[in-house]
This record gives C-alpha cells, structure tokens and sequence, in this order.
C-alpha cells in the first residue's frame, strides 16, 4: 500500500481507460464529449507507456508516448474541424440526429 | 518513499475524479474544465515518477493547446445549452451492452496487473547506460539517432492535420472585400489616373 510500485500506476491507467469507454457510450447527446473521452483513453495508454517505461529503465516507451501526443493533437483538431462544419451545415452536433450514413 | 505514495494517491485521486466528472458533468463547458484538471494531475504524475519532459510536454501542450481548443470550440458551437442527460428522453438500447464492454475491459486490464505481480523482476532492455543524464537528455539521445524517421513522420502528421483542419474549416464568405496583390502590382498610371478639366464651382463626381 505504501510501496507506490508498476501495478498502481497500472490501475491507474485502467482505471481511467475504463471511464473513457463507458463515457464514449454512455453519452448520447454531445459529441465533443465523446472526443475528450478519446483523449481520456489516449492518456490512459501515455500512462501505461510512461510507467513501464521508467519501471524497467527503458527510454523507448516515452518516445513513443511522444508520437501517440501527436496523433492525440492531430486528432483532436481533425475531429473539432468536422464537428465545426457539421454544426455550421445542420445546426446541431447532437449524436442523436447525426445519422446521414445510417450507422 | 511515503512521501511518492501520499503525492500519487493525491493525484490519481484527483484524476480519476476529474475523468468522472468529464463523462458525467451536465455541461459541457464543465467537461472541458474537467478534463484540464485531469491532464494537469497526470502531468503532475509523469513528473513525479521521473518523467519529466513528457509531464512537461502533457502541462504545455494539452492543458495549453488541445483543452483550450475545446474550449474554444464549445464556446464558438454555442452547445452550452445542450445538456448532456444520461437518463432522460429516450432510452438508448447499446448502454447494457455498452456497460458490459466497459466492466469486462476494467476487469481485464486489472488481472494483467495482478498477474503483472508473480512475474519475474523487470530487466532493463536498454542498451544505453541512461542513468546518470537527465530525462530531457536521454529522449534527445534516442529520439534523434535511433527514432529519427518517427520524428519526422510526427511532424508530417502534424503538417497534415493542420491543411486539413485549414481547409475544412475555410470558406468564402459573399460580399467581402479581400487583397488582390496581383491586380495591385499590375496597375499602371494609364489605367488608374484620369485628368479631368474641372469648371470652376462645379465640382467632379466620382465614379460616373
């Protein structure tokens, strides 16, 4: 309990994962919510990466916590860029009424 | 060493709270709030267990750049008022199976790490002798020599998605007045100047 080891910050990442889906389905109204809980789960995985990185004194996991940062921000950018013209051209981002694809 | 366990229960406490709070606040500019609380508290853990140019990247870049892209965007859609509500209207038929999906990820990520436990110690697949530089120094190592073409791919998706976002997002508006530079270097004095004879107390009209 005192001795803060590799399976806390583990936990902590699945913990955290968890929260991230059930926000991507629990949620029905708002799609900027469903993005910032793809960054929720990106951040889950950064710390993941991060503390196997550092438990077994290996460098690569941060460099590859880097590159998952810059998918996460072109991502995000990409995804808010749709989410702008979707609601200039319909008015609304509500998941809901977005079914022009009939998914 | 009890001081690291009161500092990661301080703050993977605030984070898992503040990533509760971002999937379940009824508005959405909360959301955002929240989920500027979680990226700090986490940055706050990268730093603590040494990783501290990341946790600084995570500080700067997401609470400064991405959340506040959020932010901006919740504030320029107007979709303050549209309330996220759970469990009112009509009820959606994937939120049990939602549910299941979720609890069975949870229950999975947590028994790798119970079995992470009986695993033999951790064996440093390094080739460097990392130890006595610091954090900042050791990713310059390796992410410029060894990982370089990552790099460089990084910067390319970053090229990528910001033509893509200029041109989604770009579009032209009637009736506004914009620059042709071309049409201002190609004027000439014979086509931009005119000598009128003007009679005394008329006056000229423009533009006639």
């Amino acid at each position: 309990m005192i001795e803060i080891g590799l399976g806390h910050y583990l936990s902590l990442g699945a913990i955290i994962f968890f929260l991230g889906v059930i926000g991507i389905f629990l949620n029905r109204k708002n799609v900027i919510v469903i993005l910032m809980s793809i960054e929720l789960i990106l951040l889950s995985v950064n710390i993941n990466l991060i503390s196997f990185s550092i438990f077994s004194g290996d460098i690569v996991g941060q460099i590859f916590t880097m590159l998952i940062l810059t998918v996460a921000a072109a991502e995000a950018a990409i995804g808010l860029a749709i989410i702008v013209i979707y609601y200039r051209n319909r008015g609304s981002i509500r998941v809901e009424d977005i079914h022009g694809m009939k998914g | 060493m009890l001081a690291h366990s009161v500092f990661f229960y301080f703050f993977s406490v605030i984070a898992i709270f503040s990533s509760l709070m971002v999937i379940t606040s009824r508005s959405t500019v909360n959301s955002v709030f929240f989920l500027i609380l979680d990226f700090i508290s986490v940055g706050c853990l990268f730093i603590m267990v040494g990783a501290e140019f990341l946790g600084m990247i995570i500080l700067i870049v997401y609470v400064g750049a991405v959340a506040v892209l959020f932010l901006f965007v919740v504030m320029m859609l107007n979709v303050a008022e549209q309330k996220q509500s759970w469990f009112i209207g009509k009820k959606s038929t994937h939120i049990p199976i939602g549910l299941i999906v979720s609890v069975l990820i949870l229950l999975e990520l947590l028994v790798v790490v119970g079995g992470w436990k009986y695993k033999d110690d951790l064996m440093s697949s390094s080739t460097l002798n990392l130890s006595d530089i610091s954090n900042t120094h050791q990713l310059g190592l390796v992410m410029y020599t060894d990982y370089i073409l990552y790099f460089q791919l990084a910067g390319v998706i970053l090229l990528l998605s910001m033509i893509g976002a200029i041109l989604l997002t770009f579009r032209q508006r009637k009736g506004v007045k914009k620059q042709s530079y071309f049409n201002q270097i190609s004027r000439n004095p014979a086509s931009s100047i005119e000598l009128r004879n003007v009679e005394s107390n008329k006056g000229v009209k423009i533009d006639d």
